[in-house]
């Protein structure tokens, strides 16, 4: 199988890395090679951070490139904006209807782009979801992450059951009821 | 048996280590190799610590070695400058106990201050260098490490870079090795580096240089795979990862070993293929060692010195192919700042203001160079804050200095500003140096150091006081200060950056992400006071938005109640809530 390429952005202190070690739990529990790559050390100061997830048969290089991405995971919308050129032309993206200002947009140095969603609608295809107001729903806004990964499962070509194992194993274990039930919402949208 | 577990590289050397056997560790945290000791501290087979700086833990992962165990240093490359002089010397000396250097390099500047090739600097050392490409290689180069280490009697380096210690991949779990402890016996002429003594070990290292150099041609780790020999590759780490994805039918030289290098397995690759590239990040230090054999190739005239390079810059470079990929979109940068709620907003606001320049360090608080708090105008490398203070002093007189401060954190300060303040009291310089005193190593993590009363492992300790450190190197004007109390500090800086001797303000205030910190209060903006003057904005905290109307929005989910908006607000119209 031709390797397959997926891509998590967001802010730093979004919780993109928890999402990572659930999608590389579960492309392992599926019997593939997998290399992740991941941002560290800055990424809680409010920087932007990618993880890059690349899976097949046999993966040689950790990144993933230009115009090579099946799928965008986008914790913030500015950011699937940063990183929407790197999606192949019939990718998906995966956006989370969320807008945090930059530091340059703060200080008035920059202006934050209207109709993100709108225009990227325009030239890829998107899914959009309001997580926070999903998780905050469920009760908890910090189960958000795991809602939207829902929203990309139901998209990739793994069994729902193993998705819900791996959140099991993956998550704080007085948050897993809340994370499934966060994953089941996102999975039904 | 065998359990296969996806693991980041850093966490695979921490693995690597523990089935070799390792009983000693010690690091200072450096991005990308902090997570390395995270890692090891977790096995209970091995003693794992920080230590105040990499000098120091360079020396004691010698200790170790020479007493018969094997040990470990782990640092980023900066940190490989300041366990130099170790290095260079250990050299000579040998192993006695296996001793491995991990340096993590960062081509591509993720958080770095330059962007050296250890390699190079291990090539100078006369160590021998391994580079492992995935995390299976690096937890097995780990233990190739020690292994070699005692074979040749010398210090080895294992390096990796960025991509590699951040990147996860399957690795392979094996158990640990049992190693007995070597015996240790008394030899001055190996241990005791007086030139008498230096200059018989000079002669052994070279020979094992050659020696290495020799067998290296037959390790299993340097492998040529012949494929198409229109086009051969000579690589290593990270990089050959890019020619297997970009050209996967070339023939390719992978090496393990990068320093000494086998060269008859490259003369005998060279002559193999039609087209010889050297493909490696940063310097080119085989390219150079081929090129003086006299065999043609092609490297820096085509590949970057600069950043990580890519399977893209092959395609483009090597087969000359268009790579057609919608334009980036233009889009307001999103750098890293400093966190809601941190200490050194409150600090920086009040340099600020009060127009002071800052010769600046290594750490969180460096993110004080950039909008809105423009504060910081010089950082070298870590404790240059305070020396080059006192160089601009000495050379332009005490007025020169009249608004700057030396800007340093309180782990920083410990690692090598220490030294730096007893030159600006035994040389009798006047200027005044901020320890910014957050209780962590903020920037690479939290991590604990000599003053937060806390080992690696989590066990208390002593805390070292910084207060009476500085009284006793022998400052006389040693002051502690809230960050937050932005009046008193005001008070404090005018006053101790006009006074003709050496001051030392320690400025105090937790990091915001320390889990002691959890906080509930939030600032709650109250527009119908607002005035619209703009000064709770001045700082910068990401949590505060200006609205259409001029008011100020607070981000709820972002604040973390430190009250320094509040503070600044002259009209009561910022309060803080529980």
């Amino acid at each position: 199988m031709t390797t397959k390429n997926i891509m998590i952005v967001g802010v730093g202190g979004q919780g993109t890395l928890l999402t990572s070690r659930i999608l590389g739990g579960i492309i392992t529990k599926a019997g593939y090679d997998v290399k992740l790559s991941e941002v560290h050390g800055m990424a809680q100061r409010g920087g932007s951070v990618v993880t890059f997830v690349r899976y097949g048969d046999a993966v040689a290089e950790p990144i993933v490139e230009e115009g090579q991405a099946d799928v965008l995971i986008a914790f913030e919308r500015l950011e699937a904006l940063r990183y929407a050129h790197f999606l192949k032309k019939d990718g998906v993206i995966i956006v989370n209807d969320q807008r945090i200002d930059p530091i340059t947009v703060v200080t008035g140095a920059a202006q934050y782009p209207e109709n993100i969603i709108e225009n990227l609608k325009k030239d890829y295809n998107v899914v959009d979801v309001d997580a926070m107001e999903e998780a905050k729903k469920l009760g908890n806004s910090k189960v958000f992450n795991t809602i939207i990964v829902g929203v990309a499962a139901k998209r990739m070509d793994f069994e729902k059951s193993q998705w819900l194992e791996v959140i099991e194993a993956t998550v704080p274990p007085k948050t897993i009821e809340i994370n499934k039930a966060a994953f089941e919402a996102g999975y039904a949208m | 048996m065998s359990e296969t577990k996806i693991m980041l590289g850093n966490e695979a050397i921490a693995r690597g280590a523990y089935e070799a056997g390792v009983k000693v560790s010690s690091a200072y945290p450096g991005t990308p190799s902090t997570e390395i000791s995270e890692n090891i501290v977790k096995y209970p087979e091995i003693y794992a610590e920080w230590a105040p700086n990499e000098k120091v833990a360079m020396e004691v992962a010698i200790g170790a070695s020479i007493s018969g165990v094997r040990a470990m240093a782990s640092m980023k490359m900066v940190g490989v400058n300041v366990a130099s002089d170790p290095l260079y010397t250990v050299s000579y000396i040998g192993a006695n106990g296996g001793l491995v250097l991990a340096a993590a390099d960062d081509p591509g500047l993720y958080s770095s201050q330059n962007e050296q090739d250890s390699r190079c600097v291990a090539r100078v050392a006369q160590v021998p260098v391994l580079e492992p490409s995935d995390s299976q290689e690096a937890k097995d180069f780990t233990k190739l490490a020690f292994e070699y280490s005692e074979r040749y009697d010398t210090p080895v380096m294992v390096r990796t870079t960025t991509r590699l210690a951040h990147s996860q991949g399957p690795v392979t779990l094996e158990p640990r090795q049992e190693i007995p402890d070597k015996p240790y016996e008394r030899s001055a002429a190996k241990h005791v580096m007086m030139p008498v003594n230096a200059k018989g070990r000079h002669v052994h290292v070279e020979n094992r240089l050659r020696q290495m150099a020799e067998d290296a041609c037959d390790f299993e780790i340097n492998k040529a795979v012949y494929k198409d020999t229109s086009v051969g590759f000579i690589t290593s780490g990270i990089p050959y990862t890019y020619v297997a994805e970009a050209m996967p039918d070339a023939s390719v030289l992978k090496l393990g070993l990068v320093h000494p290098l086998p060269r008859k397995l490259i003369e005998e690759f060279a002559s193999k293929v039609d087209k010889l590239y050297i493909f490696e990040e940063l310097e080119p230090l085989i390219e150079e060692q081929v090129r003086s054999w006299g065999i043609n190739c092609i490297g820096k005239e085509l590949f970057t010195l600069q950043g990580e390079y890519s399977a893209n810059m092959i395609r483009e470079r090597v087969l000359g192919m268009k790579i057609e990929t919608a334009a980036p979109a233009q889009v307001p940068a999103r750098p890293p700042i400093l966190c809601p709620g941190c200490p050194h907003r409150s600090t920086f606001s009040v340099l600020k203001k009060l127009g002071i320049h800052g010769a600046g360090d290594i750490g969180c608080y460096t993110l004080g160079a950039v909008a809105p708090l423009n504060v910081i105008d010089t950082t070298v490398c870590m404790g240059a804050s305070i020396s080059t203070l006192h160089g601009m002093e000495k050379a332009k007189g005490k007025d020169y200095i009249k608004n700057w401060v030396a800007l340093i954190g309180d782990s920083t300060f410990l690692h090598t500003g220490v030294n730096s303040l007893m030159n600006m009291v035994y040389n009798q310089s006047t200027g005044t140096v901020l320890i910014l005193d957050n209780s962590t190593t903020g920037m690479t993590g939290h991590q604990d150091h000599a003053a937060t009363g806390k080992m690696l492992n989590g066990k208390e300790t002593k805390a070292i006081s910084l207060y009476h450190l500085c009284k006793a190197i022998g400052v006389e004007h040693v002051y502690e200060v809230d960050a937050f109390d932005i009046d008193e500090l005001e008070t404090v800086v005018k006053r101790e950056v006009a006074r003709d001797e050496v001051s030392v303000i320690i400025v105090c205030a937790p990091c915001a992400l320390l889990k002691s910190q959890a906080t509930r209060a939030k600032c709650v903006a109250i527009p119908e006071k607002c005035k619209k003057c703009g000064m709770c904005l001045v700082p910068g905290c990401p949590a505060l938005t200006k609205n259409e109307d001029g008011t100020v929005t607070i981000d709820d989910t972002q604040c973390n109640g430190c009250g320094l908006c509040m503070k600044r607000c002259k009209f009561d119209a910022i309060e803080r809530v529980e």
